[in-house]
């Protein structure tokens, strides 16, 4: 410390009291006004809260979290979250809470595989020397990305819900699913005793594969030989457990939708807010995505391509082996983004009575109990959860997949 | 939901924001408005015409308080409000009063901050289909997709309704009124659910009001009335007796035509202000009343103007007619 304090008075002769080295020292100072600022963004933030809770007591408004302990009183659009959680309208505030949650989950998790999977294939596609097929990537791009959320998920919603029929003449396919404008009806699977063994072969089945691509994988680095995995995959995760199925003698009843006197009874219902909301959201949220890999894909040298070819790989393992693993470190980064702006996204669902956290907790709840801060509170702390989570999980892909230092 | 979060951290952050606004009187006649909460559109009860004049029974509260407080029923900020949006917005202080067909419950009187100045509509929820279903009683609905507002006691109504009578169906929740009937008109859903007085007006509002039928079953109270923050006494009994001063007036027979005619009726005289000094107990000048009268009229002129039976939405006055003819509508006396 001494020798920084000196260097740092550099051709300086003149040797002061302690004091005034450290009134000159960089170092000092830069950590003095870190504290100041610490102090006072906290000494703020302590006095608007204090401030808050003092002016919301002074107005007669409840204040705390006992509300999450009453009864909610009201139902939700049966979907995903009702079920999984087990709401009926005796439960708790905290389980409406629960259920949003879930329903948000789900709409950021299909949502991002299929953003994903859309903006991979628009992408690659905008590359293309077909010129149809890249002018009409670029199109896609083009429309998509200049046109608010809001106003695509407010399009999609009321056009599914004008277009597909009635279901009094729902679109049957061979009485097994029905699609009519109240949402996408499906066989609701019933499993029975001995279904378990079946999930068992299908884990057992996805490990085995690992293991065999491995073995291939390593036997074609030492000899060079390649071979093909995917029969065996396909074997082991889905032959397989079909076989234990019907040994077992099929333990899986199906619950099919019927015509009720207003709907369709029974079976499994995906709500048309679920289908446009995760529709809009994947295909605006795909736009993004596909630039990000162009992008990455525009940034690998063009020699690299040419070197694939000219040791004899096919245009396809050309991109799938040398172009995308070196155009992916580029475009995980804002894909990441595209991620987070998804999930985010999402709470505008509230316009289509999506039943997601916004729309039940952040919106019925909130006006049942009016107790905006408390509840708003914690919406805002389940987006930041998720949404450090999400970057959390894909920084580490993102160090996985960069070049390692040699 | 982005002026939710605005309302909520504007005013509750801002030091010393209680501070200042002590007397909602003074700043109503200082910045020469009333700021009204109503709803985003409701025939009859508050919707804004092509121009951007607002009418409606609700409105018609907000010009009441207008008149008394600044002598001039067209000084009137309205401000839309979502159902879910409405409470955040007069606790924040962004609007001086809500009229916007607000049920008044126990929960919300006590809980929220929030005092209820009366009733001005004495409602009750009740459901509409489609005339095409054939249904004529509520309680052929099990299986039904019901559409609903999100943020209303509506909500928490539909489904104790649902428990006590053991019906079964799927609730379909929107947040405007706007969306709520376009899923109804879509077929999202087979029945529309809200306050009775709602429905007539949606109905009204059909390219086709014929194809709709309201159900006969009534499943709760909803007393409508305007709503103000609490700790403003005098504000509070402004909006009170601002309302009470129309039903008075019906009461007596005065209108907005024969507000000029002097007579020798006590108890008129005494509502105009004419005799007594109530004005002063209110903080207000001594014609208050009269401007009241005169400007938007009685409760009866507004209700006929508004959503009477030769109206297009056609209610009639029912339980919203006077005690002493019949109804439940009854002001304590201005004395």
């Amino acid at each position: 410390m001494k020798k920084l304090i000196l260097d740092s008075l550099g051709k300086s002769k003149h040797r002061g009291s302690n004091f005034r080295d450290l009134l000159y020292n960089n170092e000092a100072r830069a950590f003095f006004f870190q504290v100041i600022t610490f102090v006072l963004v906290v000494g703020l933030f302590y006095t608007a809260i204090g401030n808050l809770f003092d002016n919301i007591e002074a107005r007669g408004i409840q204040t705390g979290f006992s509300f999450l302990n009453n009864r909610a009183g009201f139902d939700i659009l049966p979907f995903l979250g009702n079920i999984v959680v087990d709401y009926t309208p005796e439960s708790s505030n905290l389980t409406v809470f629960y259920v949003g949650l879930v329903n948000t989950l789900v709409v950021a998790f299909i949502g991002i595989i299929l953003s994903t999977l859309i903006g991979l294939l628009i992408g690659i596609a905008r590359l293309s020397n077909n010129y149809l097929i890249a002018k009409l990537a670029g199109g896609y791009i083009e429309l998509f990305r200049n046109i608010p959320i809001l106003l695509q998920i407010l399009f999609w919603y009321n056009l599914f819900i004008n277009i597909f029929p009635h279901p009094k003449q729902s679109l049957a396919f061979f009485d097994i699913a029905f699609l009519n404008q109240r949402g996408l009806y499906l066989p609701k699977p019933i499993p029975e005793d001995g279904f378990l063994f079946v999930a068992l072969a299908f884990v057992i089945g996805i490990i085995a594969a690992y293991f065999i691509k491995k073995f291939f994988k390593k036997k074609q680095d030492l000899t060079g030989a390649h071979t093909s995995t995917w029969p065996y995959t396909l074997g082991l995760v889905i032959g397989f457990p079909v076989i234990i199925y019907f040994l077992i003698g099929s333990p899986l009843q199906f619950d099919y939708a019927v015509l009720g006197k207003f709907n369709l009874r029974g079976g499994m219902a995906v709500v048309p807010e679920f289908l446009a909301l995760t529709f809009a959201l994947s295909v605006y949220t795909a736009t993004y995505i596909a630039e990000a890999i162009r992008s990455g894909i525009e940034a690998v040298d063009k020699g690299q391509k040419e070197a694939a070819a000219a040791i004899g790989l096919s245009p396809i393992q050309s991109l799938k082996l040398i172009v995308l693993p070196q155009a992916l470190r580029v475009a995980i980064p804002p894909t990441i983004n595209q991620y987070l702006n998804l999930t985010k996204n999402s709470s505008l669902a509230t316009v289509i009575g999506y039943p997601e956290l916004m729309s039940t907790f952040g919106g019925t709840v909130l006006n049942q109990v009016g107790q905006a801060v408390e509840i708003l509170a914690m919406a805002m702390l389940v987006y930041l959860v998720i949404s450090l989570f999400i970057s959390l999980l894909l920084n580490y892909v993102n160090k996985k997949m960069e070049i390692q230092g040699r | 939901m982005k002026q939710l979060l605005k309302l909520t951290a504007a005013s509750l952050l801002v030091v010393g924001a209680l501070g200042v606004q002590a007397s909602t009187l003074s700043d109503v006649q200082a910045k020469g408005h009333v700021s009204c909460g109503v709803s985003k559109g409701l025939a009859g009860f508050s919707s804004a015409d092509s121009s951007g004049t607002w009418t409606g029974v609700d409105v018609d509260v907000c010009r009441a308080v207008a008149a008394a407080t600044l002598g001039d029923a067209t000084k009137v900020k309205f401000v839309p409000l979502t159902a879910k949006e409405r409470f955040t917005a007069l606790q924040s202080g962004e609007i001086d009063m809500l009229s916007r067909n607000t049920t008044w419950t126990i929960t919300r009187d006590a809980s929220l901050g929030l005092n209820f100045a009366g009733v001005n509509y004495y409602d009750g929820q009740g459901f509409m289909v489609k005339s095409s279903l054939g249904v004529t009683s509520a309680m052929e609905l099990g299986g039904a997709a019901i559409c609903i507002q999100a943020g209303t006691t509506t909500e928490l109504n539909l489904a104790d309704w649902g428990k006590a009578n053991g019906i079964d169906y799927n609730s379909v929740v929107s947040d405007t009124n706007a969306q709520t009937l376009s899923n109804y008109d879509a077929g999202r859903c087979d029945v529309l659910t809200t306050d009775a007085s709602g429905l007539y007006s949606m109905r009204a509002g059909a390219n086709d009001p014929s194809e709709h039928v309201v159900l006969p079953e009534i499943i709760s109270k909803e007393p409508l009335g305007p709503v103000v923050r609490q700790g403003d006494d005098q504000w509070f009994n402004i909006v009170r007796w601002s309302l009470n001063a129309m039903i008075t007036a019906e009461e007596i027979g005065v209108t907005s035509a024969t507000v000029d005619m002097v007579s020798n009726n006590p108890e008129r005289e005494r509502l105009m202000g004419r005799s007594g000094s109530t004005h002063e107990y209110v903080g207000l000048t001594s014609d208050w009343t009269y401007q009241i009268i005169k400007q938007v009229g009685n409760y009866s002129e507004s209700f006929e103007r508004n959503i009477g039976v030769n109206t297009p939405i056609g209610i009639a006055r029912g339980v919203n007619a006077l005690w002493s003819q019949g109804g439940i509508l009854y002001s304590p006396p201005f004395r």
